[in-house]
């Protein structure tokens, strides 16, 4: 039966660690040396090792069309599948029977950001965002409304594709 | 008298003020300089290159909440953080930092008080720290703070013993206790760093354990007594703690360089030492007085970040088992040395004598390390098992 068991290597006799000591001092001095890996976030959002996934799931945003009007034909698939029942829709129609949203608010504080709303959606209207800064001085403030979705401009997610797991 | 009166305020002043603004520095070389060993770059917001952060902590502890435990003995509580914070400052007194200064009004020496007395003052003093460390755990009644003050007794005791042998070495070379006439032995022989090298690696351990510093740091170690003796302190009593390690390192580098590398002494010239006394030698010996400090106090925050902590029966193991024997053997063959050479064949201190000396020191150090690491001279733990 051979379970892994690193056995680490000790002394049976005393020793005085002075060379551990020496190298480990060595060592530590030839880091203050080296390259820095901190990031210095506000100024810096990216570096060359690290940048936000393209797959990250922030705050919403509403596409529009040409016309400058939200994509979203009300059809209700987002708030029916949303887990944290956190879309309000209430639907509306014009003369010519095309359908658009009276009122769409997201409450953004008590979203979860799977990301379902964006994956559900037949017009391709509602999606997560690639954004993380959102504070506000109001809680209210995070209540937003369809003007405000609409005039969100991060990237969008691009979710998680199950043909290309790994992001490639 | 008074143009004393008035050099010695003077003096106080500013190097009270010096020490402060250095202890400030300190805490944010401390914090940069371990950023850099981690690959991080530290606090860097506040002002150029964070030199005003430790402004911005003062701040922070100022306006902080000063809090009391209910069953804390309240007088021993307050008092505790002004024990260990005026002995810290107090010891830096007696060590000359540069050459002589000429006034209108007379020479004036670099050092606060000169007195004649003076290494055996900051034996004195720098044991009374101690009772700022015990008191503040015992007057706190918390189980974590006590036995942090418990540990700071037991081990400055233990470590001031080995301190002031090593130190005795010193003495007997510069056959004075003045710091003054420490420095002006070392200015016409070598330091004693060549001829006591074993003296300084003895001081330097015992330095560390006395100052509370990692690898010692037992009184405080935050994995099993959380923060030790300061556990209940907040604001500003607790930041006089901090300023007073802080003091404590800065004396404990200052009497390093004094003692074994020639204090404000600049190596290979007789120019500062000698003739007349100016601005410009006195402006030059301080820079070179703050140049080894300032290497010292880098190897304390150097070796702080780079080994572990002592587990308690290690500490008083080395303190006992090794530290004192090792002190008590090496000033015996030292003081024979000395004698052999300063009555037998009447040589009296110089580059000679130093570097025989030295050799003698070699001799030593390579026998310590034989014995120490059972005939593997400076060999890793893992490099032989057996």
């Amino acid at each position: 039966m051979a379970i892994g068991i690193k056995v680490l290597k000790r002394p049976t006799r005393e020793t005085s660690y002075l060379r551990a000591t020496l190298k480990g001092m060595a060592l530590t001095f030839s880091h203050i040396l080296r390259p820095k890996v901190t990031m210095q976030y506000p100024e810096e959002k990216s570096s060359k090792d690290w940048t936000i996934s393209s797959r990250w799931r922030g705050t919403h945003r509403m596409l529009t069309d040409e016309q400058g009007r939200a994509k979203c034909v009300a059809c209700g698939l987002c708030p029916q599948i949303c887990p944290a029942n956190c879309i309000k829709l209430v639907p509306g129609e014009d003369e010519d029977g095309h359908r658009y949203p009276l009122i769409y608010e997201i409450d953004e504080f008590r979203c979860v950001f799977c990301g379902y709303c964006q994956e559900v959606c037949p017009e391709e209207a509602i999606h997560v965002g690639v954004h993380y800064e959102n504070s506000e001085y109001s809680r209210d403030r995070f209540v937003y409304d369809l003007e405000r979705l609409c005039a969100q401009t991060h990237p969008v997610s691009t979710l998680w594709d199950p043909s290309d797991p790994k992001g490639e | 008298m008074t143009p004393f009166l008035i050099a010695s305020a003077v003096k106080v002043f500013v190097v009270f003020n010096l020490i402060m603004v250095g202890v400030a520095l300190l805490t944010l070389a401390e914090r940069r300089i371990c950023a850099w060993m981690q690959d991080r770059l530290g606090p860097n917001r506040v002002g150029p290159q964070g030199l005003f952060q430790p402004a911005a902590d003062g701040l922070k502890n100022f306006l902080k909440e000063e809090t009391y435990p209910a069953q804390a003995d309240k007088t021993l509580f307050i008092l505790a953080p002004l024990i260990s914070f005026v002995p810290a400052l107090l010891t830096f007194a007696v060590i000359p930092f540069a050459a002589p200064l000429p006034t209108p009004w007379g020479v004036v020496p670099m050092v606060v008080a000169d007195l004649p007395v003076g290494f055996l003052y900051i034996l004195a003093i720098s044991s009374l720290g101690v009772y700022g460390i015990v008191l503040a755990g015992w007057s706190s009644n918390n189980k974590y703070a006590l036995l942090g003050g418990l540990r700071a007794s037991a081990q400055m005791i233990s470590y001031e013993i080995a301190l002031g042998m090593s130190t005795v070495a010193v003495l007997l070379l510069a056959g004075n206790v003045t710091l003054s006439q420490v420095i002006a032995q070392q200015q016409q022989g070598a330091w004693f760093v060549i001829s006591l090298t074993l003296a300084f690696l003895i001081f330097m351990i015992s330095a560390f354990a006395e100052t509370n510093r990692l690898p010692f740091d037992l009184p405080e170690a935050e994995a099993e007594l959380i923060a030790g003796y300061h556990i209940e302190y907040s604001a500003m009593k607790f930041s006089m703690f901090y300023i007073a390690e802080y003091s404590n390192m800065v004396t404990a580098s200052a009497l390093m360089a004094t003692l074994f590398f020639g204090g404000w002494d600049i190596p290979f010239t007789h120019w500062d030492d000698a003739g007349e006394p100016s601005v410009w030698k006195t402006l030059a010996t301080l820079v070179a007085f703050l140049a080894k400090t300032g290497f010292f106090l880098f190897t304390y925050i150097w070796i702080r970040w780079t080994l572990p902590r002592f587990r308690y029966d290690q500490l008083m193991a080395l303190g006992w088992k090794v530290l004192l024997p090792l002190a008590l053997v090496y000033l015996a063959v030292i003081a024979t040395a000395i004698w052999y050479l300063h009555e037998q064949l009447g040589w009296t201190y110089g580059t000679p004598m130093a570097l025989a000396l030295g050799g003698v020191n070699l001799v030593l150090l390579v026998i310590l390390l034989w014995g120490l690491d059972r005939g593997r001279i400076l060999s890793g733990s893992t490099a032989e098992v057996a």
